[in-house]
C-alpha cells in the first residue's frame, strides 16, 4: 500500500533538509486542498510529505515597513478576516476567497494555489497585479522573487527540489493605488476560472493613470503579465478609447487552450471583457482613496 | 512504514490514535475511532458531507491528513448535541424536515453551527454562500435554509 513519510518540521532549516535529503519525490504540504486530492487519485505519489505549517511565520499576517507579510500556508479564511489587508488589497484578498467553499477556505493558501501551478489559480493574477513577491527558503537561505516567476508550466514551478515558499510580501499600497480581481465562471460559486484578471492602478488627482499592472489567468500555460495592457492604461483616464485599447491588448496576449470550460475564441473574448470590467473597479477604488 | 502517533482533542476529549500518513482525518474518524457520523461523499472536498471543525475553523476532514491533527482540537457531528439534548440547529433541522436521505445532514449541521458562531443572525445570502460547499441532492435546500434561519431564535432561547 502507498504510504509516504510524513514530516512536520518546526524550523525552516529542518524543512529544507527534509526536502534535500528525501529519497524519491517530496512534496510540500500547506492546506492540502490540491495535494491530498492528487495523492488520493493516484496522480501524485510523493514519497515524502513535508508539512510546513508548524514553522513559525508560515501561518499569519504581519504589517511591516516593507509590506504585508503573509505566511505561505495562511488559509483563505484567515486572510479574509484580516481587515487591514482586505482594505489595502481588496483584489488580492477577494481573489483568494473565491477559491472553493467555506470548508476549502479553512485550508487553502496562496502558496498551495501558486505551487499547484494551475494556469487557472484564482489568487495568482491578483498577487501578480499587486506586485507581490514570494520569499523562497532553500539551503542557501532565503531569496525573494516576483510571484509571476514561480510557475513555469502547468503543474511545474521554478523552485528547486529543496526549496519551498515561506511567505509572501505584498507591498504597502499608498496614495491612489488600488487593485481588483475578477474571474469568469459559468456558475456563481465553487468553480474554476475560465479566465481570471487582476488589475492594479495608481491614479493622479485628475484620475489619470500613472502606473498599472495587468495580469491574466487561465489564458496561457502560466499566469500572464500583460505589459501592453498596462501601457494602454498609463497616461490615460478610463474612457472608451482607453478601454478599447486595454481590451485589444488583453486579447492579443492570450494563448489559451480549448477545453470543457471554454474554447480558445471564448476565452480570448472574455479576457478583453474582464480586463475592462476589472480595470473599471480598480480605477474607481483608486479614485476613492 | 511506521504509523504516526497522534494526540489531539476530539469533541473535547483527549484522543490518541495511530495512523498511516496517507490516511485522512475522515478515514481515522470513521475507520479507526468509530465516529461514523462524518460521511464520505466525494473524498475530494466538493460535497461537505465530511465537514468538521479544526481549532474552530470549518474544513473537510477528507482534505486533511491524519498526522496533521496532532495537537488540534477537532469538532465532529458527534459533539454537537449535549448528551440527549439536541443542539438548536439539530432540533430545527428535525422540526423543518430539512433532510430526506440524511447523508449530507451531519456535514450541514456542523457547517451551520460554524456559520451561526460567526454570523449569529445570517442573511439568506450569507447562509447560502457559507453552505455552498455542502451538497444536498434530496431537499432542494429550501427546508435546510428554513431550519438555518430558525435556529438563531432557539439559540437565543426565544423558542422551544
Amino acid at each position: 500500500m502507498y504510504s509516504p513519510t510524513y514530516a512536520a518540521p518546526t524550523t525552516v532549516d529542518e524543512a529544507v533538509g527534509l526536502l534535500a535529503n528525501a529519497s524519491g519525490s517530496a512534496r510540500v504540504l500547506s492546506g492540502g486542498t490540491d495535494l491530498i486530492i492528487q495523492m488520493r487519485s493516484g496522480r501524485l505519489r510523493p514519497q515524502t510529505i513535508v508539512d510546513i505549517k508548524n514553522i513559525a511565520g508560515t501561518i499569519g499576517i504581519r504589517e511591516e515597513a516593507d509590506g504585508w507579510h503573509v505566511g505561505a500556508a495562511t488559509p483563505g479564511a484567515e486572510i479574509g478576516e484580516n481587515a487591514g489587508l482586505c482594505a489595502a488589497w481588496p483584489g488580492v484578498t477577494e481573489a483568494v476567497q473565491l477559491i472553493g467553499s467555506t470548508q476549502v477556505q479553512g485550508r487553502a493558501s496562496f502558496a498551495g494555489n501558486l505551487c499547484n501551478a494551475s494556469p487557472a489559480g484564482d489568487s495568482v493574477p491578483g498577487l501578480v497585479a499587486a506586485g507581490a513577491k514570494a520569499v523562497i527558503a532553500g539551503k542557501n537561505g532565503k531569496r525573494t522573487i516576483p510571484v509571476e516567476q514561480v510557475p513555469v508550466s502547468p503543474g511545474r514551478t521554478s523552485l528547486a527540489a529543496d526549496e519551498f515558499i515561506y511567505e509572501f510580501i505584498i507591498p504597502k499600497s499608498s496614495g491612489k493605488t488600488a487593485d481588483a480581481y475578477l474571474r469568469f465562471i459559468p456558475r456563481t460559486e465553487m468553480d474554476i476560472a475560465v479566465v481570471g484578471c487582476g488589475v492594479c492602478v495608481t491614479l493622479d488627482n485628475n484620475g489619470v493613470c500613472t502606473a498599472a499592472k495587468v495580469s491574466l489567468g487561465a489564458v496561457a500555460p502560466t499566469v500572464l503579465v500583460v505589459d501592453a495592457a498596462a501601457k494602454a492604461l498609463i497616461g490615460n483616464k478610463l474612457d472608451d478609447a482607453t478601454l478599447a485599447k486595454l481590451d485589444a491588448a488583453a486579447q492579443a496576449a492570450c494563448n489559451p487552450i480549448s477545453d470543457k470550460r471554454g474554447t480558445i475564441e471564448f476565452r480570448t473574448k472574455v479576457a478583453g471583457v474582464l480586463a475592462r470590467r476589472t480595470a473599471a473597479i480598480a480605477f474607481s477604488r483608486a479614485a476613492a482613496r | 512504514m511506521a504509523k504516526t502517533h497522534v494526540t489531539c482533542t476530539i469533541n473535547g476529549e483527549e484522543t490518541e490514535f495511530l495512523c498511516d500518513s496517507n490516511q485522512t482525518v475522515l478515514d481515522v474518524l470513521r475507520d479507526d475511532l468509530g465516529l461514523t457520523g462524518s460521511k464520505e461523499g466525494c473524498g475530494s472536498g466538493d460535497c461537505g458531507a465530511c465537514s468538521i471543525t479544526v481549532d474552530g475553523r470549518l474544513t473537510c476532514s477528507c482534505l486533511m491528513l491524519g498526522p496533521e491533527a496532532e495537537g488540534k482540537s477537532i469538532g465532529t457531528i458527534e459533539g454537537v448535541a449535549t448528551g440527549d439534548h439536541l443542539h438548536p440547529v439539530q432540533s430545527q433541522f428535525l422540526k423543518h424536515a430539512a433532510l430526506q436521505c440524511g447523508f449530507c445532514t451531519p456535514g450541514l449541521i456542523v457547517a451551520t453551527k460554524a456559520l451561526l458562531e460567526k454570523h449569529p443572525n445570517p442573511t439568506d445570502e450569507e447562509a447560502r454562500y457559507w453552505l455552498a460547499g455542502n451538497l444536498c441532492r434530496c431537499t432542494g435546500y429550501d427546508k435546510i435554509l428554513a431550519a438555518v434561519h430558525a435556529a438563531p431564535a432557539e439559540m437565543r432561547g426565544e423558542s422551544a
